[in-house]
């Protein structure tokens, strides 16, 4: 063969891939949101989904809120400073937090956290034969496996998201008025004049998608997983990386959806 | 043929990118009997089993349980003929974010929808009727050694009663006493519940002990059947290969992957 025309069916081969790949991730999602809403559904899996997903992140969304809200005080102020623009410091934050950083952040944590969890889980199910005996025991894997991780996946990031922005903004106002000596009261005064439901309402809208998202990422690519540990480790891997390009990606499309469109 | 069969597979074919595993496999199993299927590593008989499970979808061909075609069905067709199986995975996937009774119980709670209760009375008294204790029920399967863990998910197989029963390499990784005590748990249980049972082995002790008749499967196709007694003068060249282990002979190994 020819370099150019070797060159050429390289590409090909690698388009024909991404496209095979995207349409099977395609038909799984049709396929797990079909039975998330056809009984039965297991709810005491959702439950324990709830737990793992929504309360055991709460430290490592609640830490990074924290000190994002922080950082972001004090980088504002530095360069807003230099426009005698101090004051906004408390808006800048509020509204970086409800809108971007809490969903975001919050999301890229639990995807590393979450998504390499279920991930994990599934795949090893998968390479010993777990989830073929689930099969044999008369038991759906979709509706055993994936729907309860879904559903825990979409409810828990919003709950999550909300106390990661009450969290976040905590830490802008303890930095405003602790080191860039703020007046406490005028602050908390700002930060709730710029409050609007919309802005809450459009990043919640965003987490559940992305605690969707994350959680089909896992249950994706353990589901699929082959070849014993390594399969299992490169199923991990995709599933974070995945998950936090498509949250990157998908807070942009809905940042333009919900903010910009009206 | 008196007795009605069990499973029919007729011209089962099923294939790997180029490598033909199965191909156009016909194969009986009568109600109540109990067959084993030899043959080598990489001879199709694990992907003959999956086929029987619906866990993979044949290129062709049909498999009829009690004369029902089942490669075609929905998944909740599916899972009511499920309901009919019971198998015992080689590596005996049990579920290790449960207990061994809730293991145990898995079908009649989750397939069945019994309560937890007295499935768990059930799960014991078939944790009982392989040897275990009680007190095994409360342990993960972790903790368990690999002949414990064999005879658990024995009695998960067998824990809502199924009509037809899968073993896969029972005895694998087993030491010899440990193979016997399974093999003779694999005749009583199965002779208990009257059920159809298929064995996959290429442990010829075991396949003597269990089966009431051999099937031999080369290269995607049954090339000898006959009764355990026949099988030291089957006349065939590939199953004399096979039963006494020779690595000379019509069958050719294939060392390399193709």
């Amino acid at each position: 063969m020819e370099p150019l025309q070797r060159l050429l069916a390289s590409i090909g081969a690698v388009a024909l891939r991404v496209l095979a790949a995207a349409g099977r991730m395609g038909l799984f999602t049709v396929a797990a949101i079909s039975h998330c809403v056809r009984p039965p559904i297991y709810f005491r899996l959702v439950l324990r989904q709830l737990v793992d997903i929504g309360y055991y992140s709460l430290p490592v969304v609640g830490l990074t809120a924290l000190f994002t809200g922080m950082v972001l005080a004090l980088q504002t102020y530095t360069g807003f400073s230099s426009f005698a623009a101090e004051s906004a410091v408390p808006s800048v934050v509020l509204l970086s937090v409800t809108r971007e950083l809490g969903p975001v952040i919050a999301g890229l944590m639990v995807a590393g956290r979450i998504g390499a969890a279920i991930a994990a889980e599934l795949g090893t199910m998968r390479v010993t034969d777990q989830i073929d005996a689930l099969t044999t025991l008369s038991t759906n894997p979709f509706k055993y496996l994936v729907v309860p991780r879904l559903v825990a996946g979409t409810i828990a990031m919003p709950l999550l998201v909300l106390i990661a922005d009450i969290i976040g903004v905590f830490g802008g106002f303890l930095v405003g008025s602790y080191r860039l000596r703020f007046n406490p009261a005028a602050y908390v005064q700002r930060t709730v004049d710029y409050m609007q439901t919309n802005d809450v309402v459009a990043g919640v809208v965003k987490a559940a998608v992305f605690g969707f998202v994350i959680a089909l990422m896992g249950c994706y690519f353990g589901y699929n997983s082959r070849g014993g540990a390594q399969g299992v480790g490169a199923a991990t891997t995709y599933a974070v990386v995945s998950a936090s390009i498509l949250i990157l990606l998908l807070d942009y499309a809905l940042t333009a959806l919900l903010f910009v469109g009206r | 043929m008196t007795r009605p069969s069990k499973i029919s597979v007729r011209g089962l074919r099923k294939s790997f990118g180029r490598k033909v595993v199965l191909d156009g496999l016909d194969f009986d199993i009568d109600v109540g009997e109990s067959v084993v299927v030899i043959g080598g590593s990489g001879s199709g008989k694990s992907v003959l089993a999956k086929c029987i499970l619906g866990l993979m979808q044949p290129d062709a061909g049909t498999i009829a349980i009690d004369g029902e075609e089942v490669t075609r069905l929905s998944s909740g067709e599916r899972e009511r003929v499920m309901r009919k199986f019971g198998m015992l995975f080689q590596s005996a996937a049990l579920f290790d974010s449960l207990p061994v009774w809730e293991n145990v119980a898995f079908g009649l709670i989750q397939g069945h929808g019994a309560g937890r209760a007295e499935a768990k009375e059930t799960a014991i008294e078939k944790l009982a009727s392989v040897g275990l204790g009680p007190d095994v029920g409360e342990l993960r399967p972790s903790e368990l050694s690999g002949g414990m863990q064999k005879r658990v998910a024995l009695a998960r197989a067998i824990c809502h009663e199924p009509e037809i029963i899968i073993f896969d390499e029972p005895t694998t990784g087993l030491d010899p006493i440990m193979s016997d005590v399974i093999n003779d748990l694999i005749v009583a249980c199965v002779q208990k519940l009257g059920a159809s049972a298929m064995s996959i082995t290429h442990d010829m002790a075991s396949a003597r002990k269990i089966a009431n008749r051999i099937a031999m499967i080369y290269r995607g196709r049954i090339i000898w059947s006959g009764t355990t007694a026949e099988i030291d003068s089957s006349g065939n060249e590939f199953v004399e290969q096979f039963i006494h282990g020779r690595a000379e002979g019509p069958i050719k190994m294939e060392v390399r992957a193709t």
